[in-house]
């Protein structure tokens, strides 16, 4: 077992507690000391990247219990690359976060934010459905207080809402795990897989709620119509780097359905009968449309982003929703895509925000300084979240129209595709026009955006500018790397769709864990069967 | 027995989802105790209801015994909702006392440009 595979769980939850309760009071060591952790995390996560590349299954079983009964932490490409993501894009958000001085707005940002990584990290990383629930709830309370760092009304009011939404959303996953449990007697991941694919057709009623039920859960995760209301609200109410670092939480639910609906509910299941694909498809065309709508119609600058980053998350769905090796390439390009393009939007429209007068309303103010550099950083950040060459968002849209064009319903997903990107491009042409072009010398209202503004505006530093840019060269590298990028997540996506490695890695190869074999042979491998016998004894008492 | 726990899950479930569509504060933070009580009900019968049974495997004879892994759920359920309760309450009295309001929705469609209009409300 490679000890370095539970490393990116241990290391925010270690950091985390000394940076809130030695540190607090001295800014300048827990920026020092929580910025480092995350370097030396980004370094962890990209050994974990070279380490899954060749193919084979980690798997690191906690406290060398064999697998169905112990937890277990899966190491695949997939999940190897999701950590890479999360611990590159907390490196951009933290840098800039310091060099804005965002995280001195408030308390233990830099706790919130490490525990915030851990909860991230261990739900890519697990491989039991109820280990991803309490991953799932570690990454929500720090985000809830994520969410409401530096206070004021308008963002504890969304973040109440946030909260609510979430919490009825971990009660539905626990139905659902609830409900799962009872049918299959597991919840390893890889053990669910086998049984799931046993369950005949006829009594496939439950297994079918269970699936439907787990796939709302992180629809709402991943803003998927018609559990998007939460969205806008939060992320443009959030602290731009917060916000910016939301976008992997997203992704979050976007990969739970990539793992859970293709390893356990996978396309060819008797049970489900492609039942989620044929819900998930027009639930993201709706949301595509919603998004592109919300661009169009947004009166601020941080609700747009917002909005787009909703319309990004519906054509990422319409990808996953296919469950095809070709979508599956193409939705993950995408989601690597979109995560940073996001990111990029709400780092530079933080800079934006803080050197105008108007805040991030969205009407013509005096030009602030560095207008030019922020005017053609927008017209970047917006060219690579609406989809148009030649940064990466191009690609990533080529590769999901492409996927789709065999689909039975292609007409629908192509214009919601491309329906949405033409409304996005023009929502944000009116919203950089009016931004940065429309520069008027009158009506200079005083400030009412709900963080102070610095009294005297002044040009930012390169720190304030490098996250910035080095999102948009993400991007870029994103674009002239496609073809090494592509290789690695078309492997990603036949190990997706073949769990074969993945099960045996898991189930059949464990002979140096702890033997059960003492005790009893046969308990628990048989808990369906045994638990029927009790029920019918307990019965008769 | 079925009966009776089937019935408590689906009132106390009734019960949650109505208080939390009130959208204010307090019904909401009651709502989702609620139902975080109806799923740690539902969860544990989800290893099957036995009566009266020791939660461990028995390795010897065939005495019976209830699954112990939905009752360690359930364990696990009940630490995470009661946190999370209490972050509700926190960041509810937080959002009441900067807005004296303690309306969930945001009916200004959260616009800075409402401001007047919000203040009149």
């Amino acid at each position: 077992m490679n000890h370095w595979i539970i490393a990116p769980i241990i290391l925010p939850a270690m950091i985390a507690p000394i940076v809130a309760y030695v540190m607090r009071y001295d800014m300048l060591l827990s920026r020092v000391f929580s910025l480092s952790a995350t370097v030396f995390l980004t370094a962890i996560s990209f050994a974990l990247v070279l380490l899954a590349a060749d193919g084979t299954v980690h798997v690191y079983r906690l406290g060398d219990w064999p697998a169905p009964f112990g937890i277990v932490l899966v190491l695949d490409r997939l999940s190897a690359m999701m950590l890479l993501v999360t611990s590159v894009l907390a490196l951009l958000t933290q840098m800039h976060a310091i060099a804005t001085g965002w995280d001195a707005r408030g308390w233990h940002f830099h706790a919130l934010f490490q525990f915030q990584l851990m909860g991230i990290n261990g739900a890519f990383l697990t491989g039991d459905a109820f280990n991803l629930f309490v991953f799932f709830e570690a990454l929500l309370i720090a985000s809830y207080g994520m969410m409401i760092h530096s206070g004021g009304k308008k963002r504890l009011q969304a973040g109440l809402q946030y909260v609510v939404m979430n919490l009825a959303g971990s009660t539905l996953f626990l139905f659902a795990l609830g409900t799962l449990y009872a049918v299959t007697g597991t919840l390893n991941i890889a053990d669910l897989a086998v049984k799931v694919q046993e369950i005949p057709p006829e009594d496939a009623g439950l297994i079918r709620v269970a699936a439907m039920l787990l796939m709302i859960v992180f629809a709402i995760k991943a803003a998927l119509f018609p559990v998007q209301f939460w969205l806008p609200g939060t992320y443009a109410n959030a602290p731009a780097p917060v916000a910016a670092l939301f976008a992997i939480m997203t992704k979050v639910g976007a990969y739970s359905i990539i793992r859970i609906h293709t390893v356990v509910f996978g396309p060819d299941t008797p049970a489900l009968d492609g039942l989620p694909g044929d819900w998930l498809f027009p639930a993201a065309v709706i949301t595509t449309f919603i998004g592109a709508f919300g661009v169009l119609g947004a009166k601020r600058l941080m609700q747009l982003i917002s909005f787009s980053v909703l319309g990004s998350m519906g054509t990422l769905m319409l990808a996953i929703s296919a469950f095809t090796p070709e979508a599956g390439l193409a939705a993950l390009y995408y989601l690597l895509h979109s995560t940073f393009a996001a990111a990029a939007l709400f780092l530079l429209a933080d800079l934006v925000i803080t050197h105008r007068n108007s805040g991030d309303l969205l009407k013509a103010a005096p030009p602030t300084v560095q207008n030019g550099l922020f005017a053609a950083l927008f017209f970047a950040a917006a060219i690579g979240m609406a989809g148009m060459p030649p940064l990466s968002g191009f690609l990533g849209k080529l590769l999901v129209l492409d996927a789709l064009a065999t689909h039975p319903h292609m007409v629908w997903a192509w214009v919601a595709v491309l329906g949405g990107s033409l409304l996005t491009i023009v929502g944000f042409a009116r919203a950089g026009s009016l931004l940065f072009w429309k520069s008027t010398a009158a009506e200079v209202k005083p400030a009412e955006a709900h963080d102070a503004l610095p009294a005297d505006i002044t040009p930012s530093g390169p720190a304030a500018l490098f996250p910035t840019f080095a999102a948009l060269g993400l991007l870029a590298a994103l674009t002239i790397f496609a073809g090494p990028v592509s290789r690695y997540l078309e492997a990603t996506v036949d190990e997706l769709h073949d769990p074969t490695p993945y099960i045996e890695q898991v189930l059949v190869n464990q002979g140096e864990t702890k033997d059960l074999s003492d005790h009893d042979e046969d308990a628990g491998y048989d808990a369906e069967a045994d638990t029927e016998a009790d029920t019918a004894e307990g019965e008769s008492h | 027995m079925e009966i009776l726990v089937a019935s408590a899950v689906g009132v106390l479930t009734a019960a949650g989802v109505y208080l939390i569509l009130r959208l204010r504060a307090f019904p909401v933070i009651l709502g989702i105790s609620f139902l975080s009580y109806a799923v740690n009900v539902f969860l544990f019968s989800t290893g099957r209801i036995a009566v009266n049974m020791p939660p461990v495997l028995q390795p010897y004879g065939d005495a019976s015994y209830t699954d112990p892994l939905p009752q360690a759920l359930v364990l696990t359920a009940i630490v995470i909702s009661f946190g999370m309760t209490a972050v509700l309450v926190m960041v509810a009295l937080g959002a009441f006392l900067e807005s004296a309001d303690d309306k969930i929705d945001m009916t200004d469609d959260h616009d800075t440009t409402t401001q007047p209009a919000e203040q009149s409300e």
